[in-house]
């Protein structure tokens, strides 16, 4: 289920790698970044932004694959992924 | 964590979509949840990369959830009257032709109060881009019955359940001559977003229905968490791209068929003007 | 040229270019005329689907920067004025005809009258001023609306033209000047820069710049409550603010706006009140009951809204009598009584409507009175 839906770059997925910002207090903790991510890499923060909510925090930032669906499902700006360099061989 | 982020980066970088919002007014009014933010974001991305000239392109919503869009978006941006976002719409453009016009807003003001204006701008091919978050009830005013309502729903004015049917919406648009047709959830924000732009660049009457939860009301009532509707947009839903009109029908009990319905060509209201009514010299 | 035909060439003299219409008796020869006129000068017409979509596509079309205009009748001026207050409350420059006829409801679809009087003042929800123009004849109706649209651009408001199924179906003749004997204004433009202007910021005459769709300003246009900058504010300050603001660029500039002709004051022991077609009825009274030898003036308003409340005051202090002649149950009427505050006696000439006023029911009263 986590891979429903194929990132759309397909054609550069190989090396492909995303850094995800989340602009923490924008976030109302409605967890569909985290519920749908399809690497399944985000997960609720155990403390709370401004406003009271849980904004998700990044598990494995290595497993991003910068395909922004957490940035488009994001009802609230406040999560975004960039392109990154691959992480460094440590794996 | 976003500070291993700023460790690698010089300066945080900008939410894409940072210079289309106005950031002085986020968070925005819309509930945790909430559809709408999904929707206009996506309706923000299709017009950044549409390739048309922002300063030229407007938004005009109603009133209701929905029609607080046009609040957020830093171009030009009308928040008009109950309904009445369609024909203020009407009239910007028939103003200046030059503009690129997109209204965004809800189901009950653009298909109840709205409604007559919906289908003669269809019509006339007014070339409108008409964006629909349709969340099956009155969110702004506590979840009462719309025009979209499904059958048998709960809201607060249909406490046993709604005794009417709904608006086939897309069967409407059609049936009143709209040259672009699509139907997504805010799940399908990819497709949706592609048929957006599509819509925003494409002349004539485009009409993009969207479904999006409104939890606070509409799904609290009927028992849906928001991630649970976002679950049922993934599995009750199937995409047809050349569907039976008459098989749209927002019914979760069943299937509810997602696509690009219309996509036709047919002179503007403006064209045909300019062809008959003003005689050159 | 009908009074009708000559507010559509006013309209189109004062530099209008889209007009949004819906056909409403007696004010759809306005429409009609446009939709034959607009598209040789450049312009738009567009017949709406209905009422409210037409004053809707109006003030868009307002915002398109294009000088904007309707024509309507009593069941169409109600419905259109959920959006006259939103263009109030927008700032909106447009202007809003409406050929008064007999009422409530259906009424006397063909037959004139002036019951519109007190809607044209409080017909939308809310606090706020309004102004509207009473032309009397074919050829004032051509240089109201010219007026009608330049206080419009000037104040940044609605405005109204009060004409009525009498004026507007009656053939006189009009003289339509040379373009450059005609003053057309425009909404003051915005300066300097884009990125800090604030929509709702005064210049002079408590009046802002306006910018239009498309010129990069990024305005927010709401009706909600709002700031300078256009933003929505909920809360009891803001509205106080935007409301002082709205009235004030109004009522600090009554001697522009207000405008009235006065026909022998100076010895008259009672004064008519009028305004529009009745106006008519009441200078003729006035100078057959001059004639007669009572001692009658005549104070025509042109501006009815803002009323010009001090001009009655001050005749309330010397005469024996105001005496208004209009065609409704007394609404001015009200409006004079209110002025007055009880320093004089004040009368109403007036009957239900459907037909003109004669001056022999004016001159009636008048020997009642005197
Ligand atoms: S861009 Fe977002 S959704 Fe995609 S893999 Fe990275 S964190 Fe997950
Ligand atoms: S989608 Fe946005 S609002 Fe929802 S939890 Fe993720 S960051 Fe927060
Ligand atoms: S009430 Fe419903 S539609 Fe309105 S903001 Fe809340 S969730 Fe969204």
């Amino acid at each position: 289920m986590e891979f429903w839906r194929v990132p759309l770059d397909t054609n550069t997925i190989e090396i492909a790698h995303g850094e995800v910002h989340i602009i923490e207090d924008r976030c109302k903790g409605c967890g569909y970044c985290i519920e749908f991510c399809p690497r399944s890499i985000l997960a609720f923060a155990e403390r709370f932004n401004a406003k009271g909510y849980h904004p998700p925090e990044v598990l494995r930032p290595e497993g991003c694959v910068n395909c922004h669906y957490c940035e488009i499902i994001c009802p609230e700006f406040a999560i975004f992924s960039v392109a990154a360099p691959p992480p460094a061989p440590t794996a | 964590m976003p500070a291993t982020a700023r460790k690698t980066m010089p300066k945080t970088p900008d939410h894409p979509l940072e210079a289309l919002i106005r950031s002085d007014r986020i968070p925005h009014i819309w509930c945790p949840g909430c559809g709408i933010g999904t929707a206009f974001a996506a309706a923000l991305t299709a017009m950044a990369t549409s390739g048309l000239d922002l300063q030229k392109t407007c938004m005009v919503s109603g009133i209701g959830c929905s029609g607080r869009a046009a609040g957020y978006v830093n171009l030009d941006s009308f928040h008009t009257t109950h309904g009445r976002a369609i024909p203020f719409a009407t009239g910007l453009k028939l103003g200046n032709p030059a503009l690129n016009v997109v209204v965004f807003s809800g189901d009950g003001d653009l298909f109840a109060i709205g409604g007559n204006h919906f289908i003669h701008a269809a019509r006339r091919n007014m070339d409108l881009t008409v964006i629909c978050l349709n969340n099956l009830n009155y969110g702004m005013t506590g979840g009462q019955v719309a025009a979209t309502t499904p059958f048998h729903a709960r809201t607060t004015t249909t406490p046993m359940g709604n005794p009417e049917a709904p608006f086939n919406l897309p069967l409407l648009a059609w049936a009143s001559g709209a040259t672009y047709v699509a139907r997504w959830t805010i799940l399908h924000t990819r497709e949706l977003t592609e048929c957006i732009q599509k819509a925003i660049r494409k002349s004539g009457f485009s009409f993009i229905e969207v479904l999006g939860p409104c939890p606070v009301n509409y799904g609290r009532r009927n028992k849906e968490k928001s991630l649970q509707t976002l679950k049922m947009y993934q599995e009750r839903t199937i995409i047809r791209n050349d569907p039976r009109m008459d098989d749209l029908e927002v019914d979760f009990t069943r299937q509810v068929v997602l696509g690009e319905f219309v996509d036709k060509d047919r002179p503007t209201c403006i064209e045909n003007y300019d062809k008959t009514c003003r005689i050159l010299e | 040229m009908t009074g009708d035909e000559a507010c559509a060439e006013g309209a189109l003299a004062a530099g209008c270019r889209f007009f949004g219409g819906y056909p409403i008796t007696p004010a759809t020869e306005i429409a009609e005329h446009m939709s034959k006129r607009l598209p040789e000068v450049g312009g738009t017409f567009i017949q709406m689907e209905d009422e409210i979509a037409a004053i809707a596509s109006v003030l868009g079309g307002a915002w398109s920067g294009q000088k904007s205009m309707t024509a309507t009748s009593g069941p169409g001026f109600s419905l259109m004025m959920e959006n006259v207050g939103l263009g109030v409350c927008t700032e909106t420059p447009c202007v809003v005809v409406n050929v008064q006829r007999v009422g409530p409801s259906t009424g006397l679809p063909t037959m004139g009258a002036q019951a519109d009087m007190m809607q044209a003042r409080w017909g939308s929800h809310g606090d706020y001023r309004i102004i509207a123009l009473a032309p009397m004849s074919a050829q004032e109706i051509f240089y109201q609306t010219i007026t009608a649209f330049n206080l419009s651009e000037r104040y940044r408001t609605p405005v109204f033209v009060m004409t009525d199924e009498i004026v507007g179906h009656m053939s006189e003749k009009v003289v339509i000047p040379p373009a450059d004997q005609i003053v057309c204004e425009w909404r003051p433009k915005p300066k300097g820069r884009k990125d800090r202007f604030l929509l709702y910021k005064p210049g002079k005459n408590g009046v802002a710049p306006m910018p239009a769709a498309g010129e990069g300003y990024n305005v927010h246009v709401t009706g909600l409550t709002h700031d300078e900058k256009g933003y929505p504010v909920m809360s009891v300050e803001a509205q106080q603010q935007m409301m002082d603001r709205l009235c004030h660029k109004i009522d600090d500039n009554l001697d522009d706006i207000v405008m009235t002709e006065a026909h022998g004051l100076e010895d008259a022991e009672v004064v008519l009140v009028s305004y529009g077609i009745s106006a008519r009825t009441s200078l003729a009274a006035m100078h057959q009951a001059r004639a007669a030898g009572m001692k009658v003036g005549f104070l025509r308003l042109i501006t009815v809204w803002p009323f010009p409340q001090e001009r009655i005051a001050a005749l309330a202090e010397r005469v024996k009598a105001l005496v208004t002649v209009e065609i409704n149950l007394g609404q001015i009427h009200l409006e004079v009584m209110r002025a007055a505050a009880g320093r004089t006696a004040c009368h109403l000439v007036g009957h239900a409507g459907g037909t003109i006023i004669s001056p022999d029911q004016v001159i009636a009263t008048l020997k009642e009175v005197l």
